[in-house]
């Protein structure tokens, strides 16, 4: 059980490249974060210096209230679970269970415990005498879950573990380590690429672009009150419509451009937020082109493209589409569902 | 291949059985002429049939050798030979491994400089370096040694290599699991990377060990002491006799040729998978 800090956390490798830039971020003793962002934004580094894999460049990273910079990954007290599970193929899901306990020193009777504890609790008992070859994904991957817990240890790293399972599996998986992960409470860090799992998942989210925290907060949180243009863009599937407020004003979209924080010139909308009836509050509306309709069975998605511009919109929606493909439809987006952003300082304006 | 033709079949198995008569009618003249009488191969004919002292020769070459020849009894031999060939074996494994487990996982200076350095060996066989090579190994005083016989052959860029390109093949998640796991680098190599090179090794002590028994210009250039010559050079020695007793010297190369055979039988299952296994 332990909190972790990380205070100005820098990498630098060896050819100058800067994968992280200083990061600061304080995890709660039981607390899940997940570490969310596109590919090459330094999330997957920022846990390895965690782990203790990569080397820290600059910066303080305590666990427990110890600094470890310096420590091996085995002194830190923390297990990690890998994306493509690095289980050891010539021993079976036993000897992989009990390897980290077997260097550490425990005893055999020990070992065999909590061995069969952790084959327990992830439903692989029946497995312990396989070797890793013989198992399907999804059981590789309680095998791996199994070798971080079987320790005991007061954090855990998970480095997009589910990214090798199909889609079903993976909405299972995702159930079954939430789960685990409240009854353990145990400190985890979690990072994937795939916003659904990190809103699913995360106590708080931590978005990440280009090795800087971009937002902190409950996924909600940051689903509700996208704090900067990325974060607006990167949460949210399908993703947020962002359209320039000087293309909305030549269209003369509505009395809610007057309303607008100052400083705005990008507003996004959420497509579960534009509807096809005018609100009774002040809106924006405007005429587009239905250029295709999705029926995905709860939901129904519009794509649509706004008169007179290039502009892709999306419109999410629980209604049959109004009108036929191609023809033309009003849209209506109520002031108190827009998103306000700079886009030079790509902060939020209100 | 699902073509039925049969002209085609019969012409590659007509191949495929000269090829195999080839090869083994030397092995099966040589087989016979152990079985012959003293003076019968000298009177210049080559019996295909069994003479009926196979046993005997079998046994006087075993236990006394020829004398006149100054070879001593074959036992004596092929235990030399096997030390030597056990030697370069477990030699070049031990140290290749080693080596190959520096090159691929530890960040040191110069490192791809002493890689390659190991490698331009594999242009110098020893042939090549024979002379310097017999002086330094004379100036030590390991003439007549076991030592003398193994220790300048076990140097292996071969092996060295094909363990790089091996270990290079291990994703990166093994170590740093290992690492989480509290392996230093010691245990990775045993608890890891020896168990999954197995099969390699195995294909490699078969390769290897052959190479070693079959040594013959080394051990003829450092050894005169009778007790230390090893089989393929003790044939040698014998047929400079004046008077070679061949059915003699034929009960000792079947012998000297059985050592690899059992090496190779046993070991047929593990070569094989190491040579063409690529599953991780």
């Amino acid at each position: 059980m332990a909190a972790i800090t990380l205070s100005g956390l820098a990498k630098t490798y060896a050819g100058g490249v800067a994968a992280v830039k200083g990061i600061d971020l304080h995890v709660d003793d039981g607390e899940l974060v997940v570490l969310v962002g596109p590919s090459g934004c330094g999330k997957s580094t920022l846990l390895r210096m965690v782990a203790g894999l990569e080397s820290i460049t600059e910066g303080a990273l305590s666990i427990g209230g110890r600094v470890v910079n310096k420590l091996e990954p085995a002194e830190r007290n923390i297990a990690m679970v890998f994306q493509n599970y690095a289980l050891y193929p010539h021993m079976t899901v036993y000897q992989n269970l009990a390897y980290g306990l077997k260097n550490r020193g425990v005893k055999k009777s020990d070992i065999d415990r909590q061995v069969r504890d952790a084959a327990r609790m992830l439903e692989i008992g029946p497995l312990l005498t396989r070797k890793p070859r013989k198992l399907s994904g999804g059981q590789r991957q309680r095998v791996a879950m199994g070798r971080a817990l079987v320790r005991d240890p007061a954090v855990f790293l998970f480095d997009e573990p589910l990214s090798n399972l199909d889609a079903k599996l993976r909405v299972q998986m995702r159930v079954e380590i939430k789960k685990l992960q409240r009854r353990l409470q145990t400190t985890s860090l979690y990072v994937t690429h795939d916003q659904l799992e990190a809103m699913t998942l995360g106590d708080r989210l931590v978005v990440l672009n280009e090795g800087r925290i971009e937002q902190v907060g409950t996924p909600m949180d940051i689903y509700r009150y996208p704090a900067t243009l990325f974060v607006a863009g990167f949460i949210g599937s399908p993703a947020m419509n962002l359209l320039p407020v000087d293309f909305l004003q030549a269209r003369n979209a509505g009395d809610a451009l007057d309303a607008l924080p100052p400083g705005t010139d990008i507003i996004g909308i959420r497509p579960d937020t534009i509807f096809l009836a005018p609100p009774a509050v002040p809106h924006l509306a405007c005429d587009a082109t239905l250029e295709l309709f999705e029926a995905a069975g709860a939901e129904n998605h519009l794509y649509v493209r706004l008169a007179g511009g290039e502009q892709a919109t999306v419109i999410r929606t629980g209604q049959q589409a109004p009108v036929a493909e191609g023809e033309i439809l009003r849209c209506y987006a109520p002031l108190e569902a827009l998103h306000c952003f700079n886009q030079a300082s790509g902060q939020r304006t209100g | 291949m699902v073509e039925h033709r049969p002209w085609a079949n019969l012409l590659s198995h007509g191949v495929l059985l000269i090829g195999v008569a080839l090869i083994m009618l030397p092995v099966y003249i040589a087989l016979m002429a152990a079985t012959q009488a003293p003076g019968e191969l000298l009177r210049g004919n080559m019996p295909l049939l069994p003479g009926g002292h196979g046993l005997e020769n079998m046994r006087q070459m075993w236990q006394s050798g020829i004398a006149s020849a100054s070879a001593p009894p074959a036992g004596r031999m092929l235990w030399n030979s096997f030390v030597m060939a056990m030697t370069i074996t477990l030699g070049k494994l031990g140290i290749s491994l080693l080596s190959a487990f520096a090159i691929v996982y530890f960040r040191f200076r110069l490192r791809l400089f002493f890689f390659w350095l190991i490698f331009i060996t594999l242009m110098l066989p020893v042939e090549v370096r024979i002379i310097p090579t017999f002086e330094v190994v004379a100036s030590l005083n390991m003439l007549n040694s076991f030592a003398g016989l193994s220790i300048p052959l076990i140097a292996s860029a071969t092996a060295t290599f094909l363990f790089r390109q091996f270990f290079m093949t291990i994703p990166e998640e093994m170590l740093e699991a290992a690492r989480v796991d509290g392996a230093g680098p010691l245990r990775f190599f045993k608890d890891i990377l020896l168990p999954l090179s197995i099969t390699n090794i195995a294909a490699l002590f078969v390769i290897l060990f052959i190479y070693g028994w079959n040594q013959y210009l080394w051990p003829l250039l450092i050894t005169t002491d009778p007790d230390y010559y090893t089989i393929v050079m003790g044939i040698q020695r014998m047929t400079s006799d004046e008077n070679p007793q061949w059915q003699l010297i034929m009960a000792a190369v079947t012998m000297a040729a059985l050592p690899p055979v059992l090496v190779v039988v046993f070991m047929q299952r593990l070569f094989i998978k190491g040579l063409t296994e690529t599953e991780k």
